[in-house]
């Protein structure tokens, strides 16, 4: 079977035995944005800023004529907290983990995987209005059997928390 | 560690995670954790992770492969304990 870890310092776990068979040089943050498969109006990363093995930091800034704020909520536009789940997913799963398994698999492997949302547990203490710039950071827990977990949170300009929480996700077959 | 402890240590790890209560009252050696349990396959990792962590072993990826009943988690265990 494949060896699905990887070797990360720090804290990140992932597992015995799990060195790479075969590292390919690391895929720079352009190239893992042009790798995100969730493309407008359905991509919230507009830039990723920072990404290693153990961590990413990304941005976007929500468009003010987004469809969804017609109906969250009349009046009262507010971005959805699933929206937001979702932008934190997107950076500290999906891209986090197209750069880990891009670390183990040839160009070609990476593109017959896809990450899909496995779990989650976010808590929300700000709100995200429409323009708003977040800054969304991951740092990964493990990534082991295509699985990873990260820690993420996003951040406004001013740096207020918007959530933060535990996102998982697992590469499968497209 | 006597197999009782570790079959003990397995059914509570597995727990959290098991969506055929019935199943669980009868779990045995022969209970298939994904197919009796109804455990969802993404959270296998998040079960040898706890594994790992409840009896101090480490767990080959490989070897993981190798579990498909709640024996099977128990005889791994057990053979990493020594």
């Amino acid at each position: 079977m494949a060896r699905d870890g990887v070797e990360v310092s720090g804290s990140a776990r992932n597992g015995p035995g799990s060195s790479p068979e075969a590292e390919s040089a690391p895929l720079s943050p352009a190239e893992v944005l042009e790798r995100v498969p969730q493309q407008a109006p359905f991509r919230f990363i507009d830039e990723i800023h920072e990404l290693d093995s153990e961590h990413i930091v990304a941005s976007y800034r929500f468009p003010e004529n987004s469809d969804f704020y017609r109906g969250h909520f009349p009046g009262n536009p507010i971005t959805p907290g699933v929206i937001l789940v979702e932008a934190m997913a997107q950076a500290g799963v999906v891209a986090q983990g197209i750069y880990l398994y891009a670390l183990q698999y040839s160009a070609e492997e990476v593109e017959k995987v896809v990450t899909v949302f496995t779990d989650a547990n976010v808590e929300f203490s700000g709100q995200v209005l429409p323009g708003d710039r977040v800054t969304t950071s991951g740092r990964v827990r493990f990534f082991r059997r295509k699985k990873l977990r990260a820690d993420v949170e996003m951040r406004k300009e001013d740096g207020t928390l918007v959530c933060e929480g535990e996102l998982s996700g697992m590469g499968v077959p497209r | 560690m006597e197999q009782s402890q570790v079959m003990e240590g397995v059914v509570k790890i597995l727990t959290p995670w098991v969506k055929n209560d019935e199943a669980l009252q009868a779990v045995s050696l022969e209970t298939n954790i994904l197919d009796d349990l109804k455990v969802n396959s993404a959270r296998l990792v998040d079960v040898v992770i706890a594994f790992e962590d409840e009896f101090d072993i480490e767990i080959d990826d490989e070897d993981v492969d190798t579990v498909n009943t709640v024996g099977d988690a128990v005889q791994l265990i057990s053979s990493k304990l020594g």
